[in-house]
């Protein structure tokens, strides 16, 4: 560890015998872990640099910097907290128009820094992972719109705040005392799954992280990174993460709220106070809820890279242009029907054609694909067949009853 | 001097370094770097003038999907030597961009600058810019164009796939 043992050793602190207060020298402070992100970075600071001769020089600096900057600008249009009251002055950064397509804008030029890392290492095998890398980004992009699309046209609007208000509305329009979180409608559900697979494909994280596989590429687009450099790459896929998480946050899971109930509605049936107390609740602590989804999201994440085994690469690509577009698109038709058959027969209406939609388009789907499949070799499918020797049998043969010559 | 002049000159010198930067810098990649940043500005000058949909829209399109195919396209087919460059000022080529600098500013003077010097106080709708009413003239007033460029768009997507398919 080249002599430097903090970040590893963080556990617990020895105090020197010599410490100037008596009592307290000798003993062992525990820390729980707590100050080990802040000791790596010193160690990540205090790495040796290294810089190799034939890259080009100024893109190779420039590239982790392209590869921060959209990572720490993507949360801009996030709602921290109600529009409305004490917390109005406080949220979201920009309240623009346009705020989820700002999001998508953002993250597509996340894939500026790492191209350039590959190209600027000047070292095919780091402009390959960067290409794969950027491939992978701009292929998700697609099917993560497209989620994004069927939420807004749902909502009217691209504000987020919108978004998160429009989920405070009776589950379904039917169910008047239950929040409508956009997971628990159908089409929101589909659209929270796509969102989620694409949004783990946008932060190259496990297990979509082919492009910084250790045993594939060497280590890809940040080979010829070191010490704070390659940390930068790390902090902007963290960073990047976090603000995903609080995007589906507010996008699906009716970002501030603490939970799909609505308070007011039980307080004014029931009569009971702690609703009403609950409901003040959920005003004033929706910042501290809002950033308990990231950090859930995050710790999603987290256990998902230790569980699933990493996509090769054309399974990834199949899994991103044949399966999540054509699904977010039916998805897209399915929202267009249902907005109209709440607008002629109300919300239960609605909701029929909705089903009948998704009937239909699925039932349309299976046998679209099972005419083209038809007589068409399955020569993108690589299969592994185990050739089985036959059984092979043992007769014994009793030497005393054979007739020897 | 208001702070809208002076944000807008500092976005337009770094667009016209970046639109310069395009045509005068010998690295291919560092002329599509050029050529982002300008974009990049560009879609702020919308910003700037309350457009928020055509300034995203430029920043998603050209500057997130364009001009990264482009960058994909000159690193994998890039040149080891970039061509030598003759002398600028005795060319010709010099003198007839000189001339067409020239005829540009003139003409946009000419229509642009002469008849808007005395349109101040102009007032807009509220949602001026806004994807609501974008989507409004979309749909009702432009509605034939919009589907006829989504056809088209349609067309590009499967007439590149056509064109780069393997023959099985």
């Amino acid at each position: 560890m080249q002599d430097r043992i903090g970040p590893n050793r963080s556990g617990t602190i020895t105090l020197p015998d010599s410490f100037p207060l008596k009592g307290l020298a000798g003993k062992k402070i525990r820390t729980f872990g707590f100050i080990q992100p802040l000791l790596d970075g010193v160690k990540l600071f205090t790495k040796e640099d290294i810089t190799p001769s034939a890259v080009d020089r100024k893109i190779y600096f420039i590239a982790p910097a392209l590869a921060l900057f959209p990572a720490f600008a993507l949360g801009a249009t996030l709602p921290w907290g109600p529009n409305f009251g004490l917390y109005g002055i406080l949220t979201p950064v920009a309240d623009v128009e346009i705020g989820v397509l700002y999001a998508l804008a953002i993250s597509s030029l996340g894939a500026y820094g790492i191209v350039l890392a590959g190209y600027a290492s000047n070292n095919k095998y780091s402009l390959m992972g960067g290409l794969r890398a950027s491939a992978q980004l701009i292929s998700y992009e697609l099917a993560m719109a497209m989620s994004v699309a069927c939420i807004v046209m749902a909502v009217g609007s691209m504000k987020l705040t919108n978004v998160v208000v429009e989920q405070e509305k009776p589950l379904w329009g039917l169910l008047e005392g239950v929040q409508n979180w956009f997971i628990l409608t159908p089409f929101g559900f589909i659209a929270a799954v796509i969102f989620l697979i694409a949004v783990i494909a946008e932060t190259n994280r496990a297990p979509f992280d082919l492009p910084e596989a250790e045993n594939e590429l060497i280590a890809g687009y940040h080979t010829e990174y070191s010490s704070m450099k390659f940390a930068v790459f790390f902090m902007g896929e963290y960073a990047a993460m976090f603000i995903f998480s609080g995007i589906f946050a507010a996008l699906f899971l009716g970002g501030y709220n603490i939970l799909p109930v609505n308070w007011n509605h039980l307080y004014q049936s029931t009569g009971n106070n702690l609703f009403h107390i609950i409901d003040n609740a959920n005003y004033w602590l929706a910042p501290i809820v809002f950033l308990g989804k990231c950090f859930g999201g995050i710790t999603f994440f987290v256990w998902l890279r230790a569980t699933l085994p990493r996509l090769r690469y054309d399974q990834l690509m199949d899994l991103g242009w044949k399966s999540l577009l054509p699904i977010s698109v039916a998805n897209f038709i399915v929202v267009g029907i249902w907005i109209i058959g709440t607008s002629l027969y109300g919300p239960i209406g609605g909701w029929g054609a909705a089903i009948a939609a998704m009937v239909i388009t699925l039932v349309l789907y299976l046998n679209i694909l099972s005419v083209s499949k038809k007589g068409a070799p399955a020569n993108d499918k690589r299969t592994v067949t185990m050739v089985t020797s036959p059984k092979r049998t043992v007769t014994l043969v009793d030497p005393a009853k054979t007739e020897t010559p | 001097m208001t702070l809208n002049q002076v944000a807008f000159i500092i976005l337009a010198v770094i667009a016209l370094l970046g639109g310069i930067g395009v045509v005068f810098l010998k690295s291919p990649v560092r002329s599509a770097l050029a050529l982002v940043i300008n974009f990049i500005t560009l879609g702020m000058v919308y910003f700037m003038l309350g457009h928020q949909m055509l300034g995203i829209s430029q920043i998603v399109v050209y500057a997130g999907a364009i001009m990264v195919l482009f960058l994909f396209v000159i690193m994998i087919l890039r040149s080891q030597h970039p061509e030598e460059d003759t002398s600028l000022w005795k060319d010709r080529r010099f003198a007839f961009g000189l001339l067409g600098g020239a005829l540009t500013v003139a003409l946009i003077y000419n229509f642009v600058i002469q008849p808007t010097q005395s349109t101040y106080g102009a007032t807009f709708d509220r949602d001026y810019g806004t994807p609501q009413a974008i989507g409004k003239v979309f749909f009702t007033q432009y509605v034939y164009p919009f589907e006829i460029i989504s056809v088209l768009l349609l067309l590009g997507v499967v007439g590149s796939i056509m064109l780069a398919k393997r023959k099985f």
